[in-house]
């Protein structure tokens, strides 16, 4: 086995009934890296996801995490994995503080519970009970019990859906700080700037298949794309051209305009052109 | 041979300590109490419900059933064992399904905690909240109603013994029964039809043997019947065992019929418990 795997996924397959959810998937996550998982809805994140943390048996295909078979998880194995679900296990009647202390129990090495609620940016919510909190401060808490354990590899399940944008670049930063203690990481979303903002490697899954792993910048040859200048004439019309060299073509318009050009864009194809075409194939 | 001297291997981070097991459990089960005592649904209906019936039974019928013995005497043996197999079955079979529904239970299986340590907060909790529940319910009748608790050691180790077998065998089957839910709301649904039509046929509201024969032989296969009547030998005179469908208060099947609920109760535990609902895979 490969030290430096995190992850190993070799034809993973699995079905409901008639419903093929993942048809044959090939991953590799590094240790210390950030990999997103980016689809649709339906398109096998969550089942490939469960299954690397041993919640679904698999029908076929070898996964080995942290150099384990998820499907025998045991509990040193479960100390060094933090889960993020996506629907989340709420506790009522009891404060974030309760919960969060409540959970370091099960972890030998677990974090100061105080610190980790601050580090979600819980503090002022630490005596409340969970029902009180908006979808934003209960996905902190979810958060929070991902990492109370420090996990040398954590699972996110599309973290930050109701987070508002603020507390998306707070999320953005805490990732980055776990990222960076060497923490792996592996995170579904479906938002592309997400992806972009936090991954080494983004991996696009449609139809249950791995339509393409790059990084966020690489994916879909995009730094080789054409791009589009476009700007407009003097009589306020639109104008825009394809090039392969850009810099050359706006130097050849500002030399034309004697100076400035009016409406002056360039663009490449935005990750999110480049993944609505990749899984607009997958279909 | 060969002897490779290794460097002795770094213990790896210095660990710190989790709590042993058995204090892994006592924490759950204070959690599960915390929560418990936090739902004002679950007070109520729990806690409240055999006190307010007693209230209400011991007040419409304070005369006695023969032989200078007080009503009370009778129905509270009923209310002890309706109590114990509310804090138990009907707690259990309603909340665990509401617990699962949310991905609670789910959210457990992430964590290194061993299964049997969830299992254990929820039986420590039951324990608790049955001895308080039992507590007050007979603080309350010997206020009120001139209960007469029962006199010799004998009659409490025969109270204790039937009352920790009868929730066993309950707490068994809530777990069991908390499986057949499909939603977090059909718990309640499943549950509160079979503990109701149970109390009635058991002799809980009335005076088991004045209840139609078949009745009482439904009534006879399922484990409320006879947790009612040990609880009888215990609050009213020897002589009243005469007045038994078996002529006797039968202690020893009491505990064989209980015994068997424990392990059916175990059997179905093993085989059907689930951490996340069907939908969860």
């Amino acid at each position: 086995m490969d030290d430096e795997l995190a992850i190993s996924v070799r034809g993973l397959r699995k079905a409901y009934g008639d419903n093929v959810a993942v048809a044959g998937v090939d991953l590799d996550v590094h240790r210390g890296e950030v990999f997103a998982l980016l689809g649709p809805n339906g398109a096998g994140k969550t089942t490939t996801v469960e299954i690397l943390e041993g919640y679904r048996r698999r029908d076929a295909g070898e996964v080995t995490v942290l150099g384990v078979d998820p499907a025998q998880p045991d509990a040193d194995w479960r100390t060094r994995v933090g889960i993020v679900l996506q629907g989340t296990g709420e506790f009522d009647e009891l404060t974030v503080a309760e919960v969060i202390r409540h959970f370091s129990g099960f972890y030998p090495d677990a974090d100061d519970p105080d610190k980790v609620i601050d580090r979600v940016g819980l503090t002022d919510k630490a005596k409340a009970r969970t029902h009180t909190l908006s979808g934003g401060q209960k996905r902190r808490l979810d958060v929070a019990l991902g990492i109370i354990g420090r996990p040398e590899l954590l699972f996110l399940d599309e973290p930050t859906t109701g987070f508002d944008p603020e507390a998306r670049r707070e999320f953005w930063e805490l990732i980055r700080d776990l990222a960076a203690a060497g923490t792996t990481i592996v995170l579904t979303t479906h938002y592309l700037d997400e992806a972009e903002a936090l991954a080494d490697r983004v991996g696009v899954i449609a139809g249950g298949r791995l339509v393409e792993v790059a990084a966020p910048n690489r994916l879909g040859n995009r730094q080789e794309a054409l791009a589009t200048v476009s700007w407009r004439t003097p009589e306020g019309t639109l104008e825009s051209a394809q090039s392969a060299t850009p810099t050359a073509f706006v130097a050849d318009l500002a030399a034309r305009y004697g100076g400035e050009v009016p409406g002056l864009t360039v663009t490449r194809p935005t990750l999110e052109d480049v993944y609505l075409t990749m899984i607009g194939h997958a279909r | 041979m060969t002897t490779t001297t290794k460097p002795a291997t770094p213990v790896t981070a210095t660990r710190g300590r989790r709590p042993g097991a058995g204090a892994l459990a006592l924490r759950q089960g204070r959690l599960e109490i915390t929560q418990f005592l936090r739902s004002r649904e679950s007070v109520v209906f729990t806690m409240g419900f055999p006190i307010i019936m007693i209230l209400i039974f011991a007040s419409i019928f304070d005369g006695t059933i023969g032989g200078g013995v007080k009503f009370t005497q009778y129905f509270i043996t009923g209310m002890i064992a309706t109590g114990l197999m509310t804090v138990s079955f009907q707690n259990l079979g309603i909340w665990i399904p509401i617990e699962r529904d949310r991905g609670v239970l789910k959210r457990y299986r992430g964590t290194p905690m061993p299964k049997w340590v969830w299992f254990a907060g929820k039986v420590i909790m039951v324990v608790a909240i049955g001895i308080a529940e039992t507590v007050l319910l007979l603080a309350v009748a010997v206020a009120l109603f001139d209960l007469d608790l029962p006199g010799t050691a004998a009659k409490w180790f025969t109270f204790g013994w039937v009352a920790v077998l009868g929730v066993t065998a309950c707490t068994l089957c809530g777990i069991a029964i908390s499986s057949l839910a499909r939603t977090a709301r059909s718990g309640s649904a499943v549950v509160t039809p079979v503990a109701l039509v149970l109390q009635f046929i058991s002799g809980v509201f009335f005076v088991f043997t004045d209840l139609p024969t078949w009745m009482q032989q439904v009534a006879a296969v399922f484990p409320l019947k006879w947790m009612c009547q040990g609880l009888r030998s215990v609050f009213l005179p020897e002589s009243f065992g005469a007045q038994e469908p078996g002529g006797s208060f039968e202690l020893g099947r009491v505990a064989v019929v209980l015994v068997l609920w424990c392990v059916i109760g175990v059997v179905l535990c093993l085989t059907t418990f689930r951490w996340t609902t069907k939908r969860d895979g």
